[in-house]
């Protein structure tokens, strides 16, 4: 028997596609568990959102172009957070997956100052939710304590249930099948979710489009996250 | 000091050890009084969470580590200092070395601490130490905070051997003097010492080999806490300077510091016959050219920077040149190099209070440095979006104070437990029997 291929999870953003409704960062708190953490902590820069949409505005009035862009754990190959931990709490999954191990870390905050996209996120206090809020944690995720790091994991509690649940019925995963929180949620379907190991899916079709860039490509940290985006050079412009 | 006849030396620098005044005992208390705020803020954090500092995304590292690679630095003075002077047999080291061994023990103690203390969760720091644990599960050392922990350890172990080991004759002579429980303390201490020749030369042996181990043990330990920030793909951080950039940084501190712990005991333990303008004058020369070299590195690191005009790093640098962060880095530049550059350079002002000023100028811009390597990094890292600005908290500056006092504290102690200028190494120096001197080849 042929040795299953290795998964390959990632996701394409298709910003040509992205309202900036924000609608993914809010299943993914839900989904995630993710505290909010109130107005003055926010305002220090302590909010927790595992998935934010970043806005940037180019050139200059009337004519502002605004431009959004879902930024998230780039789940690297070559992720500069993973070498630089001490307990081996920032750790590289079998499936090439930035696993983040909540009960080894022990909070000395070196991965989120590698990370170059800053996407890993702290409990600089223990975590609270407004009553009645607390009665809706996700039981498939466990609640991270203060002085933890925590940051997008690919919902990967949605991947084990899903390849559980397929060898159950004894079959092979389905493209499609796994949808991490913020996919399931976007309207204009700007993010999606699939193997790249897979040659048939739609994120290695989506992946191949001359439109597809990745972000801080040049640091050689090899993101599995792929963004496409129409530039001028697509229109034979110069910009 | 050649005056000086052996019981005057004694009997000199004894002193201290027999005596206490009211005033050390209200030094000790003001002092105290410091640590224990330091401690209670430590003990808030702890309780309430680190979200009590001012840290933030993305300047995750700022005050902490800032005062650990500042005492990390400040240890520099002693050991290597002491060991260079030995090796070289500069004969006016003998009443230098014990006050710069002291400072590396005790700046290397507090520098310890803010790794264990900017954890989030500080009780799981023993998860750092390579033990047989049940779980299977080692240290990761791949990561620069792994080889931090066996550096600054090792430095540790070596730099208190190196202390302590010419202070066995000196705590012998205080066991010969003393009665009731001093005696019995300092019998223990002196570790059976009865200055047989064959102990003597023991300690010659033990001194020569921990004076050239102890050399590459300290060059190694600042560039390994610069890899914790040279091996991140951090704007400004990822650089290949930053070994010798910290060696350097770290020995220009620590003579600064050297010189300010001499000045002070020089005052309050009425050493003036002991340490001379001669000894400041020559370590106010060290600290000339240790300042000439600072800039150097300095000048290079930026440059380069600015030459290669990568988008990322000329961020970071011009935050630092002549945006936020600029009235820091040039104080900095001030106190490093202005400040101190023409006062040791000039003959007449290199005097006692001359180096003085001097070194407490560097000191201020050395730590100065620490913070603007670290923070306009981190606050300007890549993407703009998730740009930060970083502001201290009450509970990181009651720390920082904190160990200031608490080395002042530290060597007050420390004073009234040793001589802090080795007795036994100035009267050899006096009928110059070069035969006993730990350190000096035959």
């Amino acid at each position: 028997m042929e040795p299953k291929p290795q998964k390959k999870w990632a996701i394409v953003v298709d910003l040509d596609r992205c309202t900036g409704c924000e609608a993914c960062v809010v299943a993914c708190h839900a989904e995630n568990n993710i505290p909010t953490v109130g107005p003055e902590e926010a305002a220090k820069g302590r909010a927790m959102h595992w998935i934010r949409v970043e806005r940037y505005y180019e050139d200059n009035f009337p004519d502002v172009k605004l431009k959004f862009r879902p930024v998230f754990c780039q789940q690297c190959d070559a992720a500069p957070c993973e070498p630089v931990c001490p307990t081996f709490a920032s750790y590289h999954t079998p499936e090439g997956l930035n696993g983040q191990v909540y009960n080894r870390c022990i909070g000395t905050r070196y991965c989120a100052n590698a990370c170059p996209y800053n996407v890993r996120f702290f409990n600089f206090f223990n975590p609270e939710w407004e009553k009645p809020l607390h009665l809706q944690l996700n039981p498939d995720v466990s609640v991270r304590e203060v002085g933890v790091m925590e940051k997008c994991t690919f919902c990967v509690q949605r991947i084990k249930a899903a390849e559980i649940n397929a060898r159950a019925e004894k079959r092979e995963l389905r493209d499609g099948e796994v949808q991490p929180a913020c996919a399931q949620t976007c309207a204009p379907r700007a993010l999606v979710f699939g193997d790249l190991n897979d040659p048939r899916s739609e994120v290695s079709r989506l992946a191949k489009s001359n439109r597809a860039t990745k972000l801080l490509d040049e640091l050689g940290t090899q993101p599995k996250v792929v963004y496409l985006e129409r530039a001028s050079w697509h229109d034979g412009k110069e910009s | 000091m050649t005056e000086k006849n052996p019981n005057q030396i004694t009997e000199d620098l004894l002193r201290p050890v027999f005596e206490t005044s009211w005033r050390y005992l209200a030094l000790v208390v003001f002092l105290g009084a410091f640590v224990v705020a330091a401690f209670s803020a430590f003990a808030y954090q702890v309780y309430e969470g680190i979200g009590v500092w001012g840290i933030r995304r993305p300047v995750f590292w700022a005050f902490d580590i800032t005062n650990f690679v500042f005492w990390i630095g400040i240890s520099h003075a002693g050991t290597l200092i002491s060991a260079i002077l030995r090796l070289a047999n500069a004969t006016w080291r003998r009443p230098v070395t014990r006050c710069a061994e002291v400072i590396t023990v005790f700046a290397l103690s507090i520098g310890a601490m803010f790794p264990i203390i900017h954890l989030g969760r500080p009780w799981l720091a023993f998860w750092l130490i390579p033990y047989a644990s049940e779980r299977q599960i080692w240290p990761n050392f791949r990561s620069p905070l792994a080889w931090d922990f066996f550096a600054i350890n090792t430095y540790l172990i070596g730099s208190v051997a190196f202390l302590t080991l010419p202070i066995i004759p000196d705590w012998a002579l205080i066991r010969d003097k003393a009665r009731g429980w001093r005696k019995k303390v300092y019998t223990v201490l002196a570790l059976g010492w009865r200055g047989t020749p064959k102990q003597w030369s023991r300690l010659e042996t033990a001194m020569h080999i921990m004076a050239v181990a102890i050399i590459p043990v300290a060059v190694s330990v600042h560039t390994i806490v610069s890899w914790d920030f040279a091996m991140a793909p951090v704007p400004m951080w990822h650089s290949t300077i930053f070994g010798p950039y910290f060696v350097a940084g770290a020995i220009f501190s620590g003579i600064a510091g050297l010189i300010i712990a001499m000045a002070l005991l020089r005052r309050f333990l009425h050493l003036e016959d002991y340490l001379l303008p001669l000894h400041f004058d020559n370590l106010g020369k060290l600290l000339l050219m240790m300042s000439l070299l600072w800039f150097y590195f300095a000048f290079a690191e930026r440059l380069t920077t600015w030459y290669g005009n990568e988008p990322a790093e000329t961020v970071v640098l011009w935050a630092t040149q002549r945006g936020e962060f600029a009235p820091l880095f040039w104080l900095m530049v001030v106190c490093n190099f202005l400040i101190p550059c023409p006062i040791l350079a000039i003959k007449r002002l290199r005097t006692i209070t001359g180096t003085v000023i001097a070194s407490l100028g560097v000191v201020v811009g050395m730590w100065l440095e620490r913070f603007l390597i670290i923070v306009p990094s981190l606050s300007y890292k890549y993407l703009p979006y998730s740009w930060g600005e970083y502001q201290p908290t009450w509970v990181e500056i009651t720390i920082m104070v904190g160990t200031f006092a608490g080395m002042v504290l530290l060597y007050a102690l420390f004073s009234k437990a040793v001589p802090v200028i080795s007795i036994w190494e100035l009267k050899v120096g006096l009928h110059g029997v070069r035969s006993q001197e730990p350190g000096v080849r035959r």
